[in-house]
């Protein structure tokens, strides 16, 4: 008579899901993670240390989590290239309107947010505003990318987040927009447009492969 | 006796991950993709195509790649149904507002009337879209608890669009369904052209 056992172990080796799995599953799926500690950027590069920016996905996203900057005339941004990075420079068209509220009960505010969005701007993209070094300031949200590798459409985003700006506001800042380009977009930046950086970006895939 | 072990090989045919092993709760479930071509709707049935739109999941997700129009500022709307899509006129109260900025850096922040809606017509998503060639409109709905018979369904939108006019449009628009009726079916059009090319893809999140 054979005995038949499976155990935890017997699943050790296993090192990818099935195709037919992978095929249904929506999740996101985590690409890379890069941590920076005073850095002056962080990149997410198609094709370099492992990261997939491609047709691979439909949909990319990007997690802030407690990035932060170096001083307070600091304002964190992204820019996007269509050369693996050898320039960061794709005109971007956007909107922005914020809503704040101070810890001493100031504010209460909803506005757009004209300093923060870009007509054909092919600089940073900025991600929040009004920055605050102090120790227990970061930023935190997420930057959706719609179909990067598209070479028929624009490349549309939307951005969501959070911070305690300098005038110690909590700040939800919402930004969306599209960079005016129908080459592939295959790389992204993550810098400040002055000095440098600290945390943690995260990037997925969303949904099935394509 | 004979002691068998088991290998990659040995679960190929998997579908979904165990529970345990996937930590699935609270998971996106990929449910169906729509790849538009010149089509006047598409819908999301119930039972239909592979579609599960009921009490399976207790929130779902629409996401929109790049809906690009056939005419040139043409409203992407949706409807729902309870009849497993008979009819789509069900009642909904929604707002709508947007900020917008154009290439040459003029910009606004407004709540739009014209697109909001208490009523049974079609409730406007994204409004007058370009037809450019590389116009469209990217983003996602959330619809929750559609199968409920006690509560009216609510849904929240938010898209980013590349307007007929050459401007970038973030549009938020949200509302509910007022019914009690479990809705089992969403339509998507396009008011006076057709859908002519992009995805819609339908998802389910995992209860807990």
């Amino acid at each position: 008579m054979a005995i038949r056992t499976a155990v935890n172990r017997a699943l050790t080796e296993i090192t990818a899901l099935p195709t037919a799995a992978a095929l249904v599953d929506g999740n996101l799926t985590l690409l890379k993670t890069l941590t920076a500690d005073n850095s002056a950027n962080l990149t997410f590069v198609n094709g370099t240390n492992d990261v997939v920016f491609d047709n691979t996905y439909e949909k990319y996203v990007f997690k802030f989590i407690d990035t932060s900057i170096r001083s307070n005339t600091e304002k964190l941004g992204f820019n996007v290239s269509i050369d693996s990075g050898s320039n960061y420079n794709v005109a971007k068209t956007s909107t922005a309107f914020r809503a704040y509220h101070g810890e001493n009960d100031s504010g209460g505010v909803l506005q757009y947010y004209g300093d923060d969005d870009l007509a054909q701007g092919t600089g940073l993209q900025p991600i929040h505003h009004g920055g605050n070094s102090d120790a227990d300031s970061c930023i935190s949200g997420e930057l959706t990318i719609f179909n990067p590798s598209s070479t028929t459409f624009v490349k549309h985003f939307i951005m969501k987040t959070n911070n305690n700006n300098s005038s110690t506001n909590s700040q939800v800042l919402h930004i969306a927009g599209y960079a005016n380009t129908t080459s592939a977009v295959d790389a992204i930046i993550f810098q400040a447009n002055t000095g440098n950086i600290d945390g943690t970006i995260k990037m997925y895939g969303v949904g099935p492969k394509q | 006796m004979s002691l068998i072990k088991y290998n990659n090989r040995s679960i190929k045919d998997l579908t979904t991950t165990p529970a345990a092993a996937g930590g699935n709760t609270g998971a996106l479930v990929h449910i169906k993709t729509l790849t538009a071509s010149g089509d006047s709707t598409l819908n999301f049935v119930n039972g239909a195509s592979g579609v599960v739109l009921d009490d399976t999941y207790p929130i779902y997700k629409v996401e929109y790649i790049n809906l690009h129009p056939s005419n040139d500022g043409d409203y992407l709307r949706i409807n729902f149904s309870i009849d497993t899509g008979s009819n789509y006129n069900v009642e909904k109260t929604t707002t709508h507002f947007y900020a917008y900025h154009n290439e040459g850096d003029a910009s606004g922040f407004s709540y739009d009337t014209a697109s909001d809606i208490s009523g049974t017509g079609d409730a406007t998503i994204a409004p007058s879209v370009g037809n450019d060639n590389d116009q469209a409109f990217s983003g996602s709905m959330f619809l929750f608890n559609p199968s409920s018979t006690t509560f009216v369904k609510h849904f929240i939108s938010t898209i980013n669009e590349a307007h007929s006019d050459n401007l970038t449009v973030q549009t938020n628009n949200a509302g509910y369904i007022n019914s009690t009726s479990a809705v089992d079916a969403i339509k998507f059009v396009y008011t006076s052209g057709t859908i002519d090319s992009g995805k819609i893809k339908l998802y389910g999140i995992k209860d807990a």
